[in-house]
């Protein structure tokens, strides 16, 4: 008696012959995948983690002072730097002036405790002349070395791996006592810029909404023929360089510019009254608003074109008022657009560079300026990284959020 | 969008407003790009319209600006419009040789953006594709990360982009891409492959697999099937996705500043240094070029997709 297992023409169970079939189709789709995942992993994926790798390195230091990273090594934390410890300083200090690091390890000390860049060059100097006792020896080169903070600095620079960027990166700095404490409130210079990045994007989120609603329902609700005629100025803004959005902002917000001229010509500021409208936050704001109000419309617009209009038809016939009917009927079938247009907006809004550089004067710039601040002028590449890797976090939640709400399958483009 | 008949007086106000609402923001949308075009025309050297150019006398226009475009850089600009002239302006104009490399640039990044992800995006279509909200999550976050945040990454990774090797690298490296165009090329690609996955597979989800299989049943191999069939009904899609693919890199200026060198100096970072450094109304005129090329690109786009459109229409549901 055969068994009950179903097979197919060529004698195999069917279900293991399917199986196969399905992981050849399986593996075929993937094929087809893999040509790009391979490039993005390669140009995408592998430089950003290289990017968090270095946000974490501190081998400045720790490569080029071995006998300092040693004596730490063998005494914990706390202890007093004998003579010793002096000892292999001057070794190190030697070996780096000759191998011409100790730019290198002045630099990344000088990030943690500043002023101390020339402490180790001229000390580099002298060192190859000092003779034991060395701890005299080198507080008579230059007082400084006794001082606690230098020694704390490094030692927190001897590990190869460190938190270090990331506490400036959130403002603590190392106090007097070498210990890390958050530094005072008006020396907080990333908080408050990662907050005013936070508080410009949610303003200008909500200014999108404002101005992306109604024009979205507007469309939404005319005939093809006229809504596709007025899509074009939406999306004609979103086709056109952000450079030259850009520019039209200065153009118009200047001093000398176009809209102030207007407002002096129709007597509603005087000639000396100019409003400042550029070069600070009012600035970012106008031109980051005009920029994604495209990045707005279009979602809220795609949710909105399925809204029956018969829904709010029953409601009116049922006795509501119109603005009872838009309020709880109209309103909560957009709220998927709504989160969807919001999420973009926020997401693109905190990561904007360009126009904040260009419009933002002192007060307007966001995170991205100070990364590249720290990345182009004072080659805190370090800082720059850990910078960037906790923007990159907000964002990656955000990202998933936007998942989670909209789907990213469900992205669309015009 | 007529009102009902039974609107009170008070809705009949409230929509004429809200219109003229609408008006306004349509006006806030446009009028920001539309104001650089007159302003590039200006015969001085100010941002705003003279009591001339209002007056609309025909001395307060000129080309002056355009003009400029093709002589800043030229050896010798003043000299008669000969042949040499052409030639000196062709080779050494730096707004011509920053359109140069961004075309350059922009082709090559779209030929490689557009090429994989048209693949990509047919695999991601396919129902047997494993992981593929992952996947996807990851082919589409180039768009998502900051720019500033890739080029970071890509400055230190092109600084020496052996180290991808791991203990396989070559000792001493095997050179930088940074201030090359092939490190320019890989970066803009990277950052147009989004959009060419998002509009290729937009038009593959609306397309009918019966034809394929129709195709199959008629003797058609599946290599065959796919350039008979299946390309050409999604052509628009792919032809839109590498538009956005192009504009992208067309409109891209981080990480040409933070990878490239003055030798990778394309239109966005000319006009970068231009607004920051010394800014001359030729930046307008540039502005008003990039809005008609832009204008133009949103034409084939939208007209790509009514072509589709009428495409799919064709085939029964």
């Amino acid at each position: 008696m055969s068994d009950t297992i179903l097979r197919t023409a060529d004698g195999k169970p069917l279900k293991a012959a399917l199986m196969r079939a399905s992981a050849v189709a399986r593996r075929r789709a993937f094929m087809l995948v893999l040509p790009l995942l391979a490039f993005v992993l390669i140009t995408f994926v592998v430089p950003i983690g290289q990017m968090l790798s270095r946000s974490v390195t501190n081998d400045a230091f720790s490569a080029n002072m071995p006998s300092v990273v040693a004596w730490f090594a063998a005494n914990p934390e706390g202890t007093e730097p004998d003579e010793a410890a002096y000892a292999a300083l001057v070794v190190d200090l030697v070996n780096a002036a000759n191998a011409r690091t100790i730019g290198t390890v002045a630099t990344r000390i000088n990030y943690d405790v500043s002023g101390t860049r020339s402490l180790f060059t001229s000390t580099g100097r002298k060192a190859k002349n000092m003779e034991a006792p060395f701890k005299d020896a080198v507080l008579a080169a230059d007082e400084e070395w006794g001082d606690k903070v230098v020694w704390a600095a490094m030692r927190n620079a001897s590990a190869a791996v460190t938190t270090t960027f990331y506490q400036a990166a959130t403002d603590r700095k190392l106090t007097d006592e070498g210990v890390y404490a958050k530094a005072p409130e008006d020396l907080r210079v990333y908080l408050t810029l990662f907050w005013r990045t936070f508080v410009l994007s949610g303003a200008v989120t909500l200014l999108c909404l404002i101005l992306g609603f109604p024009v979205a329902h507007l469309l939404a609700r005319l005939p093809m023929r006229i809504s596709s005629l007025l899509m074009i100025l939406v999306l004609l803004p979103f086709w056109t360089s952000l450079l030259v959005r850009t520019t039209s902002w200065m153009v118009l917000l200047q001093e000398q510019g176009i809209l102030n001229n207007m407002l002096v010509y129709l007597g509603i500021l005087e000639d000396n009254g100019r409003l400042a409208l550029m070069y600070n936050q009012t600035g970012t704001i106008i031109a980051m608003t005009h920029i994604l109000l495209p990045f707005m419309i279009l979602p809220l617009y795609s949710v909105m074109k399925t809204i029956p209009i018969t829904y709010t038809r029953a409601a009116r016939s049922l006795g509501a008022t119109s603005w009872t009917t838009f309020r709880r009927i109209y309103v909560p079938q957009t709220i998927p657009g709504i989160g969807a247009g919001g999420i973009l907006v926020f997401i693109l809004a905190v990561g904007y560079y360009i126009t904040p550089a260009l419009v933002g004067g002192a007060t307007g710039t966001l995170i991205s300026n100070q990364i590249a601040f720290h990345m182009q002028d004072s080659l805190n590449w370090s800082l720059a990284a850990a910078l960037a890797a906790m923007l990159l976090a907000a964002v990656l939640a955000l990202y998933w959020v936007y998942d989670r709400l909209v789907g990213i399958d469900n992205m669309k483009l015009g | 969008m007529a009102l009902p008949i039974y609107a009170t007086p008070l809705e009949r106000v409230w929509h004429k407003t809200y219109l003229v609402i609408c008006a306004l923001i349509f006006l806030f949308l446009i009028a920001p790009i539309l104001i650089v075009i007159p302003l590039s025309f200006n015969a001085e050297p100010y941002f705003t319209f003279t009591e001339k150019m209002l007056s609309f006398d025909p001395e307060g226009y000129s080309m002056r600006w355009y003009d400029n475009l093709l002589t800043h850089g030229m050896q010798f600009p003043n000299v008669l419009r000969d042949g040499a002239w052409w030639s000196d302006m062709w080779n050494n104009a730096q707004w011509i040789r920053a359109a140069k490399n961004s075309v350059i640039v922009g082709f090559w990044a779209t030929l490689l953006a557009t090429s994989l992800g048209t693949l990509a995006a047919l695999g991601l279509s396919r129902p047997e594709m494993p992981y593929r909200k992952l996947i996807t999550a990851v082919l589409l976050s180039p768009m998502i990360v900051p720019v500033i945040i890739t080029a970071t990454g890509l400055f230190f990774f092109y600084s020496n982009p052996c180290s991808v090797l791991g203990p396989l690298e070559p000792a001493g490296g095997c050179g930088r891409l940074t201030s090359t165009y092939l490190g320019v090329i890989l970066a803009h690609a990277t950052l147009g492959i989004p959009f060419v996955i998002i509009t290729v597979t937009a038009t593959l989800s609306s397309f009918d697999k019966s034809l394929s299989r129709a195709a199959a049943n008629l003797g058609a191999g599946p290599v065959r099937t796919f350039f008979k069939v299946q390309l050409p009904l999604i052509t628009p899609g792919v032809v839109s996705g590498a538009l956005f693919a192009f504009v992208t890199s067309f409109d891209e200026v981080v990480v040409v500043l933070f990878i490239g060198s003055h030798e990778q100096q394309t239109i966005p970072r000319q006009m970068w240094n231009g607004i920051r450094e010394q800014i001359s109304p030729s930046i307008l005129a540039v502005a008003t070029i990039l809005v008609i090329i832009s204008i133009a690109l949103l034409t084939v786009v939208e007209l790509l997709r009514r072509r589709s459109e009428r495409m799919r229409g064709l085939t029964p549901q």
